[in-house]
């Protein structure tokens, strides 16, 4: 049977078996496993999707309620966490929340589980207020949709300055032949609230799984928020991942996005400015080989006058990978004095690697700066005889000129331990043992 | 001293429409509206072509009934009812010995009117001409001349009759009939267009020229041209579009050919000025084109585009750098007012070593008009050191009208450079200003500021063209000052 066969007929049963009487979750539930079954998976057709395919990934026979209980200890997984600096954590394997793993809280603001959001009384209205309201309503975020049951939900209440970082972490444990897995986030940061929070999607074994995960990430005035998406899963990992975020008047969000692992990670991001003087900015960091293959897709629409935003996406492309990167800029005619920037770069290591790139602006006001820049490159030679000519070797060379070419982003990381651990992962990645922390 | 008032301004404008609105009455030889197998062999019995011909448009027309019009585009229109369209429109008084004097005087005088006399051109500018109205050719100047030195310049049916060899073996292999669905309605239904052939190693000693007008009412122009250059020759080629005013929309569905063997440069430079439409957005012609050339060994296509015309374009003028160590360049202004709506840019298709491509596109919107920039670099996995300079810069006129980048870029060779940059921007208040200040008034200030941020294009263009291009951007802004 196919996915998508497999996916719509387990509904009602799925329905059955978490048996909540939220009608108001219930409905649109319902309204979009409706849609996924008109839409069905993305092809190749769809413009959006023209470059990435996920024929390949969609042949796997995918569990869709993994049976097995599956028990991890803290020291098999202690290497996937930042350890170094103190944090909240929300963990779950293969789907289900790991609380032995996990440090929640209720203490003025609310860092816990979806499953609690959706079926306690005391998180009706913000549920009702902000649950699947911006997310897109195309298929594959409506699949998610008809399934959300678990994931992290995060309330940062009015003038709240969280302390520590949040980690976010879901662990498959391969107990499964073939896993699919759809959490759900929704993060709601409050007038002048301040957050950090670290997401991270990680296999333990060599078996296939598919994550096909939703956030919605609502910014009051003034609000704050860092994300950090470490995406450095195992070959057979696939992800999908949509973010989804609205902006308030003033409010600051910045989205980061580190691409090493994964045979297949789609990022669709989308930033929707709601207010004036927003700042919204877009990072990305992307160094790939092997047949991996990497998509980033992002949407800033500039709804109102006087707001900026900052697209910065670097990749490195080796081996027989494939980089996508697909970037619009909307600004609506209302949309006067916005200042928008996106900039796209990559180098090429090796032929059988291939980049497919469209940066795209859709302009309606004329009082605007809008500009973007694209390039497809190598490393400059000159530049690699002169760290030679001083001793160091080719590769070590090379790997300190690619650092470089993706430093800026990097330099934005606003937690200190998180930078330690992405520089250790790109070392690590070019194959190379050089503590970039210079 | 007469002062220059507001009123004068909207006086001239009212006038000033559309400079080539008038409409000539001389007898046109028009088939039934509607298209069907029996049309298209009509117009091949009609141009007495050969059978292979006949087959090929035949072939053309079973392959566009089972195509689909497409709507990727980023234009809204009214789709044309293709069964309410003539495919043929000929003026009746063709002779087919004709010589200049031959042509109808009522022409020659329509050609006055628009500046392009033939006599006037055939004195003075030592351009060569092939007039085609209403799809049909009316006259080639400099024919002679040009046999001296071995070039054909004439119109494509004349060309299937006196050179099918050449026409046979190049016809259809650049855009293809499947190619896509106006390239595809055009195989089968063109009524002309213009041939040119340039042998080996001659550099063609003047500017040839087309000058499209669509005249009959409620007709499609769909031309043709074909233009090779044998190994080491070159060419500069001017191509120039009108159409009166008419309320009901025409259709212009073209297809542009060009080869250039091994060395060889063509230099293909258009002016479209077809009907806008009018400030409600009444009318005027679609402009759904599909232009492409193919270099051969160092061989070199330059393409250079004014867009002020048309209610709506989709143009693309591509390069096939099939050959290594060819270049591909692509240089172009659109302008769009009122409701006017452009989609066009360019395809540099790099598959030989060494390739180079440059692209550089400037977008003017106006008005309540959306204006975009299309284009597709692509570097196979064979071009090394391909290389690539895009450009794109839109300039807004007023908050209603819209500027889009559709940039698409793939690379699949380590050693290719690409870059490609946008930027979009207004006419700042202070350079407004500073012309104001020198006396400067502010439709002419906007006139000036607009030439030059068009003029890395405009250079490109030749001299007699380049100076029409100018007086065209002038009269398509006007009264576009907010």
């Amino acid at each position: 049977m196919e996915l998508k066969e497999k996916l719509v007929s387990s509904f009602i049963a799925f329905e059955n078996q978490i048996s909540l009487d939220n009608t108001f979750v219930h409905n649109m539930r319902t309204e979009a496993i409706k849609r996924f079954e008109n839409k069905g998976f993305p092809v190749k057709k769809d413009e959006a999707w023209k470059y990435t395919s996920l024929g390949k990934v969609l042949k796997h026979d995918f569990s869709v309620f993994p049976k097995i209980e599956s028990t991890i200890e803290y020291k098999d997984v202690q290497p996937y966490f930042i350890n170094d600096i103190d944090s909240y954590k929300i963990v779950f394997v293969d789907g289900k929340y790991a609380s032995h793993l996990s440090e929640t809280t209720h203490d003025g603001i609310d860092i816990c589980l979806m499953s609690a959001a959706l079926t306690k009384p005391k998180f009706r209205l913000v549920i009702e207020n902000y649950f699947n309201k911006i997310a897109e309503k195309d298929s594959i975020t409506s699949l998610n949709t008809a399934f959300s049951i678990e994931g992290a939900y995060i309330h940062i209440t009015k003038n709240k300055l969280v302390e520590k970082p949040i980690q976010i972490i879901h662990f498959s444990t391969g107990n499964e032949a073939a896993l699919l897995l759809q959490p759900r986030n929704l993060i709601v940061v409050d007038e002048n609230a301040h957050v950090q929070i670290i997401e991270r999607h990680q296999s333990l074994t060599d078996n296939p799984t598919l994550t096909n995960c939703v956030t919605e990430i609502f910014a009051d005035k003034r609000g704050i928020v860092d994300y950090y998406k470490v995406q450095n899963d195992k070959e057979n990992a696939s992800l999908i991942d949509s973010t989804f975020i609205d902006q308030k008047r003033d409010s600051h969000v910045s989205v980061h996005t580190f691409s090493f692992g994964g045979k297949l990670t789609r990022n669709n991001l989308n930033f929707y400015q709601n207010g004036e003087y927003i700042d919204s900015t877009l990072n990305g960091v992307t160094i790939i080989g092997n047949k991996q293959h990497v998509d980033h897709n992002t949407l800033v629409h500039h709804i109102e006058p006087n707001c900026e935003s900052h697209q910065d996406y670097k990749g490195i492309f080796s081996d027989s990978s494939i980089g996508v990167f697909n970037g619009k800029v909307l600004v609506n005619k209302e949309a006067q004095k916005t200042n928008a920037f996106q900039s796209n770069n990559n180098l090429l290591v090796n032929d059988k690697a291939s980049i497919n790139t469209k940066p795209q602006l859709e302009i309606f006001a004329d009082d605007v700066k809008c500009s973007h820049g694209c390039t497809i490159g190598q490393l400059d030679e000159n530049a690699l005889f002169y760290l030679r000519a001083r001793g160091i070797p080719e590769k070590e060379a090379t790997a300190l000129l690619m650092y470089a070419f993706a430093n800026n982003v990097l330099e934005s990381v606003k937690i200190p331990q998180l930078k330690n651990r992405i520089n250790k992962l790109i070392a690590h990645k070019l194959g190379v043992n050089i503590g970039f922390d210079l | 001293m007469n002062k220059y008032t507001e009123d004068d301004l909207r006086e001239e404008l009212k006038t000033k429409e559309y400079e080539y609105g008038f409409y000539t009455d001389i007898d046109s030889e028009t088939f039934p509206v509607g298209l069907d197998e029996s049309i298209v062999r009509a117009i091949s019995k009609k141009k007495e072509e050969p059978e292979w011909m006949t087959q090929w448009r035949l072939d053309a027309y079973k392959v566009w009934k089972a195509m689909e019009e497409p709507d990727w585009a980023n234009v809204k229109y009214q789709k044309p009812d293709f069964q309410a369209i003539a495919y043929y429109s000929a003026p009746a008084s063709i002779d087919p010995n004709k010589t200049l004097d031959d042509v109808d005087p009522d022409l020659l005088a329509m050609y006055k009117k628009l500046g392009i006399s033939v006599d006037e051109q055939k004195k003075m500018n030592n351009i060569a001409m092939d007039i085609v109205v209403d799809s049909v050719s009316v006259a080639t100047t400099f024919k002679d001349t040009l046999a001296e030195k071995g070039i054909i310049f004439m119109s494509i049916s004349e060309a299937i009759k006196e050179h099918p060899e050449l026409v046979k073996k190049y016809i259809g292999t650049v855009i293809p009939t499947t190619d896509n669905y106006y390239a595809a309605l055009n195989s089968a239904v063109f009524s002309d267009g213009s041939f040119c052939y340039i042998p080996k190693g001659v550099k063609c000693p003047m500017e040839l020229s087309t000058y499209f007008r669509i005249n009959q009412g409620g007709t499609g122009q769909f031309e043709r041209t074909l233009l090779i250059a044998d190994e080491g020759s070159y060419v500069s080629y001017l191509e120039g579009c009108t159409a009166p005013s008419r309320d009901e929309n025409q259709l212009h569905a073209a297809v542009v050919e060009l080869i250039a063997l091994d060395a060889a440069e063509i230099k293909y430079s258009t002016v479209q000025n077809w009907y806008p439409g009018n400030a409600e957005g009444k009318g005027g012609v679609y402009n759904f084109v599909t232009k492409r050339g193919i270099c051969e060994n160092d061989a070199k296509i330059s393409w250079t585009q004014v867009e002020t015309g048309s209610a709506v374009t989709w143009k693309y003028p591509s390069c096939v750098l099939k050959g290594d160590n060819s270049v591909g360049e692509f240089y172009s202004i659109a302008v769009t007012n009122n409701y006017q709506q452009a989609d066009t840019g360019t395809k540099m298709i790099h598959l030989g070593k060494n390739t180079k491509s440059t692209i550089i596109s400037k977008g003017i919107s106006a008005g309540k008009s959306q204006n975009s920039y299309r284009g597709l670099v692509q570097i196979s996995s064979r071009a090394d050191n391909a290389r690539n300079f895009s450009q794109c810069d839109s300039l807004l006129m007023g908050n209603e009208c819209g500027a889009h980048t559709f940039p698409y870029i793939e690379a699949k060779n380590k050693s290719a450079q690409i870059e490609h940059e946008a930027t979009t921007s207004k006419i700042g208040e202070d350079q407004i200003f500073y012309c104001n200040q020198r006396g400067i008034d502010t439709e002419k200030a906007i006139a000036l500021i607009v030439n030059g941020f068009s003029k890395e294009v405009l250079n490109k263009l030749p001299m007699e063209f380049a100076v029409e291009a100018q007086k065209l951007l002038e009269i398509s802004l006007e009264g576009s000052v907010g």
